[in-house]
């Protein structure tokens, strides 16, 4: 009996991604998520531009590759079209809370019924490790080579807590994947996010911390550990917004 | 026929899109395409479609690229400095080879410009208008009836070649008011297997994409696109001549321009000076072949535009230099009389002799 197997919303590609990057279990969580819901025959995922770019290789589902940053509108445009599919969006940290933060702010404000998959790793990974706007104060990147200065250069956006303050958010969580609780965790919200557009009851973002052991410079090991001494006090882990739990206790 | 109505060219575009079967607009408001937005938000939900005001152009061509990769007919409209910003949004669309209508409502530029009439996006639309290799198909009215009536037939012709359409119009086009009719029109059916409408479980996922790491591949694709491209520039060059039996002069005039240039061209005749009128009606691809064939009978050509001289390279490609090409224009906003076009005919003709 097989009580291990790879999720049916992935396909057989290798995935491409750096030894001890977390993006690989986020990946299986949210095909899990699609498998557990029986949607993907009905799923429609957005790539974005960054290290998940090529999650349309990934994904055994329809995609549609979307410009740095336009995901949620890309995502908004499916939606609309047919309200029937499941729209997903996969963005990391340069895509979603810097150069697409207008869309990601006015796709949660509209209350667009998709599901967001927000990968925070505190850097630029594609491009070989530049400054992100969630790069921590002292970090130190590529373009930041002295640390992250926040008298010249500001502080991090904390994605989650800015979008729950939004009347048109509806679930918004901060997982990470860096232990089996953590994972399990994750997995949980994760599928929550996805049931909720299944229900159609709005907007669902959930922001993962997550590893970039080469371009942090760090092994695998490391990454965690710098993960959890440094982004998870920074990037608090929680529920920060669920109006759809509010609705139903009404 | 239907009954002619008085309607303003921006609106009467917005409905002819409806009579066409697009049930998707995004757009975001600029002068002076502003009517169509307003007009698309009171129709639509109406009749069960979508109008969204977008977060910005970036975000409203995005939305249109979602629409149309679901498979449905989708549509945008902007002004000028709006189509700076769809240019990214409209080269991914060339590059996923997916069709949608994007209407440019022109106003004089650059920067923010003014708000008056202009042609001065003539190389963007034409050239490409955002990054890479790479053509749109792009329709020019000269009446309100045209804002109407290429609506569909720029659907129609995107859908069958897989690539996005731009109706260039111009402030004079979107804002002033004519009798128009308008009538349902069918789409033409054409395969749309490619649209992501759920796998079902029943066949492998269709995905939409412009991203080729490999330059033999993506190589391979632009070359592949070009091919449509060539058999477009066969098959769907549209122009109307006006007076060019017997011409040996020829005035090349697009939109507001074509139709202060007919008063000129008139003016001339019943001066005795035997002037025709080309009108392109695609800008791209340029109606090569009928300048062609008026290269070898006529002495001079005159380039009218609302800018400072876009087209005329292009009319002096296609016919190969062969015969002084003259430009009359006026930019910023500004639009030429039918005078001074009769003026820069009569020089041309003095010229010519």
């Amino acid at each position: 009996m097989i009580v291990f197997d790879k999720p049916k919303a992935l396909t057989d590609a290798p995935l491409h991604y750096c030894p001890g990057c977390t993006h690989g279990i986020i990946h299986r969580l949210v095909a899990e998520a699609i498998d557990s819901l029986g949607i993907a025959g009905d799923t429609i995922g957005v790539a974005s531009v960054g290290c998940s770019v090529f999650t349309y290789n990934y994904f055994n589902v329809d995609m549609v590759q979307a410009a740095h940053g336009r995901a949620p509108a890309v995502a908004t445009g499916v939606k609309r079209a047919d309200p029937s599919k499941i729209v997903f969006t996969y963005q990391g940290d340069g895509d979603l809370a810097s150069i697409g933060m207008a869309e990601t702010v006015h796709s949660a404000a509209r209350g667009e019924n998709i599901t967001v998959i927000f990968v925070n790793n505190a850097i630029y990974g594609m491009t070989g490790g530049q400054m992100a706007p969630t790069s921590l104060p002292g970090q130190v990147t590529q373009t930041s080579p002295y640390g992250r200065d926040t008298n010249t250069v500001g502080f991090p956006v904390k994605v989650c807590e800015l979008l729950s303050t939004l009347d048109g958010a509806g679930y918004i969580e901060r997982v990470a994947v860096n232990n089996v609780k953590n994972v399990k965790a994750a997995k949980k919200a994760i599928e929550k996010a996805f049931r909720n557009q299944v229900e159609g009851k709005g907007f669902s973002l959930i922001e993962v911390v997550s590893t970039c052991p080469t371009n942090w410079g760090k092994t695998p090991q490391g990454a965690l550990e710098w993960l959890e001494e440094n982004m998870l006090p920074y990037y608090p882990l929680g529920v920060y917004k669920d109006k759809f739990a509010k609705e139903e206790a009404k | 026929m239907a009954d002619k109505i008085l309607m303003k060219g921006n609106e009467a575009l917005a409905e002819a899109a409806i009579m066409a079967g697009c049930r998707h607009y995004f757009g975001y408001p600029i002068t002076p395409q502003t009517e169509v937005a307003a007009y698309m938000a009171k129709r639509m939900p109406k009749i069960g479609g979508v109008f969204l005001q977008a977060e910005s152009e970036i975000a409203a061509i995005n939305m249109v690229i979602g629409a149309a990769a679901a498979g449905k007919r989708a549509m945008t409209s902007s002004s000028s400095p709006g189509i700076s910003l769809k240019s990214e949004g409209i080269s991914y669309m060339a590059g996923c080879d997916l069709p949608a209508l994007i209407v440019n409502v022109q106003r004089g530029g650059p920067g923010l410009g003014g708000i008056q009439p202009s042609q001065s996006d003539y190389f963007q639309a034409t050239c490409g208008g955002g990054h890479g290799d790479f053509h749109l198909l792009v329709l020019a009215p000269s009446s309100v009836q045209e804002m109407a009536d290429l609506v569909a037939k720029g659907f129609d012709l995107a859908e069958k070649y897989r690539m996005p359409c731009m109706l260039l119009a111009d402030g004079t086009m979107g804002q002033m008011m004519e009798p128009v009719s308008l009538t349902e029109t069918k789409p033409e059916a054409h395969d749309k297997s490619w649209a992501l409408t759920g796998t079902k479980g029943e066949r492998r996922p269709n995905i939409i994409n412009s991203l080729a790491l490999q330059p033999q591949e993506l190589e391979k694709w632009n070359e592949d696109r070009f091919a449509r491209y060539a058999v477009v520039q066969e098959n769907e060059q549209m122009a109307e001549c006006y007076m060019m039996d017997d011409a040996e002069y020829c005035v090349v005039a697009f939109g507001i321009a074509a139709r202060v240039s007919q008063n000129a061209v008139d003016a001339a005749r019943a001066k005795g000076i035997k002037v025709g009128m080309i009108r392109p009606i695609t800008l791209w691809p340029f109606p090569e072949k009928v300048l062609k064939a008026a290269a070898d009978k006529c002495k001079a050509f005159l380039s009218v535009e609302l800018n400072m001289g876009q087209m005329i390279k292009d009319v002096k490609l296609a016919i190969d230099c062969k015969k002084p090409v003259g430009l009359c224009c006026r930019t910023g906003g500004m639009i030429p009389s039918p005078e001074e076009v009769l003026a820069a005919i009569e020089k041309m003709q003095k010229e010519g002799n």
